[in-house]
């Protein structure tokens, strides 16, 4: 019979301790629930990220799950997991390693093991630990027993059991009252790193509000780990990471989706055009159909169409009647589409393609991140077809990047490509929220009137009358007067876009199509390289979701005293307009991706300077401390150093925060 | 997964939405500056005529009428029309005009496709369209060949057809496009002749007052890859036991003298008898009733088409009922959305519910 609401503030009062707890300061800490894919780890990492949001803290996050949406329970297969990178100062990655492991299975224990360093932090549900379920997975013996797991700081707890202690209240089955075992976990280590838990609390209760029982039994079980923490013997340390300092301002946390999905509906209310999205559900692009499917009221359409096919031509079709047409996709789909976008080129008329980067090739891994769609969406189409291609370089920057291809298509009348990935796509970080009154704006400039004169001397409308500026083509929409036309994908005539078959011509409308693109560059900013002293040699350049692995690499060069320039590109065609010159300023140029090194190849082709390629295709990002090896072993080849007098990479690699975490929680060990 | 009460608006004809013309048409105004570059003797040139002569009827502004067409021989018809237009890409034709139709409900749109790029190459395209019911009318040219290729067998080509790529002749089984269309519960199908001008008009006017996705088969002869494949329709001699005409509201009896009908037979099979041989005469017919709401009626009259080399079909409005048009219910979620949460705050969007203040 219950008395008192679970989410009563008397309910943790009652069972405080008196023994003080100590309060420890962190600088940063990564942390990682695992678990089955039905053990709600994305929601538990999701709430842990908001928590973590509001209080202040700079943070990036790196959800990791199967294709499979429901896995056999507790199979290596099956495991899911959410990696939350967390600091008093502004960080780069999710992190190469965790410090705190939760798992919450045997299944998830083993596959996530080999990612943790000896030392971290290990807090294990017991439970399902029976020797039915180890040997299923290849223990012979329980690893929480025989000392194999004793380099680590192991904290095994019944959560399960627990859990179930905690809502029995509620007259759930056993099976429904175990669910809840992901918001105790959540509610413990809300405990242990402080953080602020009303934004859960409210959370659950908007999210079950039609279920009162699954509700009141997911807030008590949160409130039941928060207060074990405060209680129990096993932990007399809390830790404390202080807000980060930030630029003063508004902030969210926002994923690359949401942020996608968000910069598209501003870059076409920027444009006063309606949006109009055409897209066939595919990982891990999906999310931003669902978001944008949302947004009706800003005036936007969203047609899930019957394929990839079916989606950029809808997209190509609205546009073609004067709206921002939009389609979003990943690598198998961005190959469906190839011919649309082609015709895109050829009608001249403004389409962003969003290609969601994901591990090809073909179905290749749908859950997993890679940069290998490059020379696809720049040459993936038959004939001379060249098109603006742009790269976001972090979560929120998907945003910026969004509204800058919009302004590419409308203001030259092209399909754009607009690349981001499943690690920016599903990564989140916090965002200071632009003011909307400061975003550029966009003119369509669309043609009212006739802009030539015929033979005869009265007034005409040519279709593929250019700008002077940017070659852009007039563009007049189905519905204006005296203006109709007809345009398609056979070559068409110099200004008239009368169909032609002329030698002479063909080859003008190529070189025309591809000065038209070439010319962006005169719209967009330098490069810009951070070489603080301006005497490093060696400068990393990378594009897209490298931008953070890159940059925390580069700081630990630096913080072991190595010199390293450091640019990102975030328009990749055309590039901008000093980038050759900045690559022959330095002795050597390290480009590292998550490809076999397509940007690597393009820089060599167009630039002739001898980059060296860093390709790893693992379908993980790069990793911090791996780039600062590569980089620092660069920057002393570069010097002249011999390879076995080389320290500066093992020394940057070695560069640790979160080892402080892991002393400290040694010692409350040793002092209970 | 739950379902909702749409609201469903009531159906408007094929036309509402489209700006009337302010002034008379004429058929010259619809005719454009560009050279007609099919083979002399096309079955396209009829239709073209045919087209140019109607759109004045419709009494809108020519500048709201946008046609889009695919690839093959029929998709250089926009070409030839004063209006605007688009030539896409092979099979795509009914995708991209349904992008079009969902954001511009002030034009008139139509997609002029043929047998192998509606039927073949962008079959997915056609069926999701009809099932969908968007607002736009399908012009399907089939003369059961592939002409801009020179002379491969089509999807509509008959059984044992030698062409160049089937030199011991075809062993595909053809789709009847009226049947697929039914198949996909397309809300109108209908069919006519090239070269019966009349006909050809009426089913092209009762096309663009429907309100969702018009299917219209064309006979179309190509005379240079398959000529005569429509002979029994057009030989004095043979078409009057060639075209089975559908006519709403009448029963359906052809034939010299009018010495053929057609009766129930079986379960939803249709059958051509002799009515001297039904035992009620005349009132053994069927009568046509093109608003019948079970497509399996129009399916079971699309039958009587000889799949092979063609003796004998069904011309005329097979289908026309009434079903909410797709880019009308589209438009609709925005403006119920708009009424409901106003027309969108873009600062209180990105700002969203949970931030926290950096001072």
């Amino acid at each position: 019979m219950p008395t008192r609401r679970p989410d009563d503030p008397s309910f943790d009062l009652e069972m405080k301790r008196t023994v003080t707890i100590e309060v420890k300061q962190l600088d940063r800490v990564v942390i990682r629930f695992a678990g089955d894919s039905g053990d709600g780890m994305q929601l538990t990492g999701d709430r842990f990220t908001a928590e973590t949001a509001s209080f202040g803290n700079d943070l990036s996050t790196l959800p990791n799950f199967p294709a499979e949406i429901r896995a056999p329970a507790g199979t290596l297969p099956g495991v899911s997991s959410f990696q939350l990178h967390f600091a008093d100062h502004d960080i780069l990655t999710p992190g190469d390693a965790p410090d705190v492991l939760i798992a919450m299975n045997p299944a998830a224990l083993k596959a996530n093991l080999k990612d943790v360093p000896r030392g971290a932090t290990v807090i294990v549900d017991t439970a399902d630990f029976t020797a039915r379920n180890l040997k299923r997975i290849g223990y012979d013996e329980n690893p929480l027993e025989t000392g194999e797991l004793d380099a680590y700081h192991l904290i095994p707890l019944n959560l399960t059991g627990m859990t179930v202690e905690s809502v029995k209240e509620f007259g759930l089955t056993r099976k429904d009252a175990s669910r809840a075992k992901n918001m105790y976990a959540l509610g413990l280590v809300s405990w242990l790193f402080q953080r602020p838990v009303e934004s859960t609390i409210t959370f659950l209760q908007t999210k079950f509000a039609s279920k009162p029982d699954i509700r009141d039994a997911n807030i008590a079980a949160f409130r039941a780990g928060y207060n074990f923490g405060e209680t129990a013997e096993e932990f007399s340390v809390r830790y404390e990471v202080k807000p980060a300092h930030m630029a003063t301002g508004t902030y969210r946390n926002i994923s690359g989706n949401l942020a996608l999905a968000y910069g598209l509906v501003a870059g076409a209310q920027r444009a006063g055009l309606p949006l109009v999205l055409g897209a066939y559900p595919i990982t891990p692009a999906s999310d931003v159909l669902h978001e944008l499917s949302k947004l009706k009221r800003f005036n936007v359409t969203t047609i899930q169409a019957e394929d990839e096919i079916a989606g950029v031509g809808a997209a190509l079709g609205a546009s073609f009647g004067g709206a921002l047409g939009v389609t979003t996709s990943s690598g198998p789909g961005i190959s469906l589409k190839s011919e649309t976008i082609g015709l895109g080129v050829m009608l001249e008329l403004p389409l962003v393609v969003c290609d969601i980067q994901r591990a090809g090739p073909s179905t290749g891994m749908p859950t997993k991140t890679e940069q290998a769609d490059l020379l696809q969406v720049m040459f993936g189409r038959n004939g001379e077809a060249p098109l603006p291609v742009l790269a976001a370089q972090s979560p929120a920057d998907c945003f910026a990047i969004a509204i800058e291809a919009a302004r590419i298509a409308v203001t030259y009348r092209t399909p754009v490509i607009v690349l981001s990935d499943g690690y920016l796509a599903n990564g989140s970080e916090p965002w200071k929220v632009p003011v909307v009154e400061d975003l550029p704006t966009i003119e369509p400039n669309f043609t009212l009137e006739p802009n030539a004169t015929d033979a005869k001397g009265a007034p005409t409308y040519l279709p593929y009358l250019r700008d002077p500026e940017t070659l852009a083509r007039a563009w007049a929409i189905p519905g204006t007067p005296n203006l109709d036309h007809r345009i398609g994908g056979l070559e068409k005539e110099d200004k008239t876009g009368n169909i032609s078959y002329d030698p002479a011509n063909h080859d003008l409308m190529i070189r025309t199509r591809q000065a038209k693109v070439d010319g962006i560059a005169r719209s967009i900013p330098p490069i810009e390289v951070d070489d603080p002293d301006g005497t490093a040699n060696v400068l990393v350049l990378g594009w897209g979701s490298t931008y953070g692995p890159i940059g925390a690499g580069v700081r630990r060069v630096r913080q072991v005293g190595g010199k390293i320039a450091q640019a990102h590109l975030r328009h990749l065609n055309p590039f901008p307009s000093n980038l050759g010159d900045v690559l022959k300023s330095y002795d050597k140029v390290l480009v590292p991706e998550m490809n076999l090194g397509q940007l690597a190849m393009l820089l060599r082709a167009k630039y002739l300077v001898d980059v060296v390629s860093y390709a790893q295709v693992r379908g993980m990002p790069l990793g911090a401390a791996e780039l600062a090896e590569v980089i620092g072993n660069l920057v002393e080849e570069t010097a002249g150093i011999d390879d076995d007098a080389r320290h500066l990479g093992a020394a940057a690699a070695a560069v640790k925060h979160g080892e402080a975490l892991n002393q400290e929680l040694h010692q409350s060990e040793g002092a209970r | 997964m739950s379902t909702v009460d749409l609201g469903l608006p009531s159906l408007p004809g094929g036309l509402k939405g489209v700006p009337a013309a302010t002034e008379p048409q004429n058929r010259k105004e619809y005719v454009s500056d560009q050279e007609v570059r099919w083979c002399p003797g096309c079955g396209d040139y009829a239709v073209l005529a045919a087209f140019q002569g109607f759109l004045p009827e419709l009494g809108i502004k020519r500048e709201n009428v946008a046609m889009v067409s695919g690839i093959g021989c029929s998709s250089r018809f926009p070409y030839y029309l004063s209006t605007y237009g688009m030539h896409s890409i092979h099979g795509r034709a009914p995708a991209i005009a349904t992008g079009l139709a969902v954001s511009r409900p002030d034009l008139s749109v139509w997609v002029v496709t043929g047998d192998g790029d509606a039927l073949s190459i962008g079959g997915n395209h056609l069926i999701h369209t009809l099932r969908r019911n968007v607002n736009l009318k399908i012009l399907l040219f089939n003369n059961r060949i592939y002409g801009l290729t020179k002379g491969q067998y089509s999807p509509t080509s008959e059984t044992g057809k030698v062409t160049k790529s089937t030199p011991m002749g075809s062993v595909d089984n053809p789709f009847n496009p009226v049947s697929l269309a039914l198949g996909a519960e397309a809300t109108f199908v209908a069919r006519t002749v090239d070269s019966d001008r009349k006909h050809l008009t009426s089913v092209l006017r009762a096309a663009a007052e429907h309100r969702g996705t018009s299917f219209v088969e064309i006979y179309q002869n190509c005379p240079i890859f398959n000529d005569n494949a429509f002979d029994a329709f057009k030989d004095p001699e043979t078409r009057d036991d060639a075209i089975i005409p559908l006519v709403h509201g009448e029963p359906i009896r052809f034939g010299t003298d009018g010495h053929l009908g057609v009766v129930r037979d079986g379960f939803a099979s249709l059958a051509v008898r002799e009515v001297a041989d039904l035992p009620g005469g005349e009132a053994d017919l069927v009568i046509h009733d093109a608003h019948t709401e079970d497509p399996a009626y129009a399916f079971a009259l699309s039958r009587l088409t000889d799949a092979g080399v063609l003796h004998q079909a069904p011309i005329g409005i097979f289908r026309s009922v009434e079903r909410p048009a797709y880019d009308d219910l589209v438009r609709q979620q925005i403006t119920t959305s708009q009424e409901a949460q106003g027309t969108g705050d873009l600062q209180a969007l990105v700002t969203g519910a949970d931030t926290w203040t950096v001072n």
